[in-house]
């Protein structure tokens, strides 16, 4: 059996290593930030603008990008006041999951539905999907490009960044729009309740094994392509879930970096 | 030659006023420390300096310009928090720092990375460039960072507390560091500290600063009961006991040092 005689499988293919790069290259800065659950928080609240989208007529993928990035947008002004809400921002999150619920029951109550938006279903991207992810993943990555320098500044030494005349807010608000922007791709291969496996699961691998730059990047890279990719030929051959095979690939390999730390020092 | 010149200054910040009225002037080349109780105003006076808090009256001058954000010309050491230190190697801190003012992307070119080694070498850090910053003890991490605030020839050298969690070995060494650089580049050094003793090896004039007011002058002028007295608002006595210098009063047990 092989996966490239398969149309769904190439799809599955292009879909992943397309999400996985952008997914990878936010992520890196996102942890490096220390707002992971930036991630994570978006999507859920995807869940509700897919779901809403589906309800209006419209492709998933345009609700799920319009609510992630403005959420990340809204995180990104809130800021620091957000920080300390967790309780509040815990209970934005499970409306949204309930709100989403709530359109699908309104829309046909269908319960694969459902399940492809929270888990993902990267077996069944289409090529009209496949070109709406480029989009969004091209504009991510010339997005990320414009930010380089002052957001690596203002992640690293905030303070020092103001000093030399980095506008902070700016910067950290039109990231977390980024990263609503890689959200929506990632969900599209893992579901919106498992984008933290694409996103931030290789950066923390990768910052615990090399405490260079750009090699970091470059391997967080390479570990998000290597799980999203590793996982989906995992599931053609089991016939398993896909999203299963990429989470279970990134703890594998967050895992081996800290059991790698562990033994080093 | 004037490096700084700060007139009739009200500084503050969320609408609070922290200080009134200010007036003191540096000179190019000259070693100050900054003293005063927690809370006075010591990083509100920095940050004013940056341009990063505008006065709410009087004017503020840094080598003969208005203060405004982003000027190459100093060099700052911010308050460190220890909070999040990335586990990044030393150089890839400092080149995020260089042209990390400007949007786009570009790698840090040879002459850049130049500049970070010479940076180190001056300071003696050289050893720890390729080492992680979240490796570092305290005292190679503040010598770094002076590396970093001397990349590019500053003339204006802001330190926010820089021997803050050093033990006393090490906080004389980057006294002594700071000395150096002060007088071979001949920069201006304005230097925040809780304890004026340490800094008493290096400073040419010390900076107090409380209720509202600065007093500067030489330490033997300023740190005087009758001047922090005036200044505080309250009774302070200063003794001095084996070259050492000791602060004491109810406001400058809040934080004074001594």
């Amino acid at each position: 059996m092989n996966p490239f005689d398969y149309e769904f499988m190439i799809h599955a293919y292009l879909a992943a290593a397309i999400v996985a790069v952008v997914a990878g290259a936010t992520g890196y800065v996102l942890v490096l930030r220390g707002q992971s659950f930036a991630g994570h928080a978006l999507g859920h609240v995807g869940f509700a603008g897919a779901t809403g989208a589906i309800l209006l007529g419209l492709p998933p993928l345009s609700g799920l990008v319009a609510v992630t990035v403005g959420g990340g947008l809204l995180m990104g002004l809130l800021g620091e006041r957000m920080g300390e809400r967790d309780v509040g921002i815990g209970l934005v999150l499970a409306a949204s999951l309930g709100l989403g619920l709530l359109f699908l029951g309104w829309f046909s109550g269908s319960a694969t539905r459902a399940t492809a938006l929270l888990f993902g279903n990267v077996l069944g991207v289409d090529t009209g999907t496949l070109a709406a992810l480029l989009a969004v993943s091209v504009t991510t990555l010339a997005g990320m490009a414009v930010l380089a320098r002052p957001l690596l500044f203002a992640s690293l030494q905030p303070e020092l960044a103001a000093a030399r005349g980095v506008p902070l807010r700016l910067v950290g608000v039109l990231f977390l729009g980024l990263v609503g922007l890689a959200v929506a791709g990632a969900a599209q291969v893992v579901g919106v309740l498992l984008v933290f496996s694409l996103l931030v699961g290789p950066a923390a691998a990768a910052q615990r094994m090399t405490t260079r730059l750009v090699p970091g990047v470059v391997l967080c890279v390479a570990l998000a392509l290597g799980e999203a990719l590793g996982g989906i030929t995992l599931a053609f051959y089991s016939n398993w879930p896909a999203s299963f095979w990429i989470t279970a690939l990134g703890v594998v390999a967050y895992g081996a970096a800290v059991g790698r730390d562990a033994v080093r020092f | 030659m004037i490096s700084v010149r700060v007139e009739g200054a009200s500084l503050g910040h969320a609408g609070r006023v922290v200080l009134e009225n200010i007036d003191f002037e540096l000179r190019q080349g000259e070693f100050v420390g900054l003293f005063g109780p927690n809370g006075a105003g010591k990083t509100t006076l920095l940050r004013s300096l940056l341009g990063l808090v505008s006065p709410i009256a009087g004017r503020i001058e840094v080598l003969g310009a208005a203060a405004r954000r982003g000027n190459p010309d100093i060099g700052y050491l911010p308050q460190t928090g220890g909070a999040n230190v990335p586990r990044l190697r030393v150089v890839d801190v400092l080149a995020a720092s260089l042209g990390g003012h400007r949007w786009g992307f570009s790698p840090v070119g040879r002459v850049g990375r130049a500049g970070i080694e010479r940076a180190l070498e001056r300071v003696g850090a050289a050893s720890l460039a390729e080492r992680p910053m979240s490796a570092l003890s305290g005292g190679e991490r503040q010598r770094v960072l002076i590396a970093q605030a001397l990349i590019g020839t500053p003339r204006l050298l802001l330190l926010d507390e820089p021997l803050a969690g050093l033990d006393p070995r090490h906080q004389g060494e980057i006294v002594a560091l700071l000395r150096d650089v002060q007088l071979v580049l001949g920069i201006t050094v304005m230097c925040s500290a809780h304890d004026i003793n340490v800094l008493l090896p290096a400073m040419d004039r010390a900076l107090f600063v409380a209720g509202g007011g600065v007093a500067l002058g030489p330490v033997a002028q300023v740190a005087t009961g009758p001047v922090l007295s005036r200044l505080y608002g309250a009774p302070i006595d200063v003794v001095r006991a084996g070259g050492h210098i000791f602060v004491s009063g109810a406001a400058a047990l809040s934080g004074a040092g001594g």
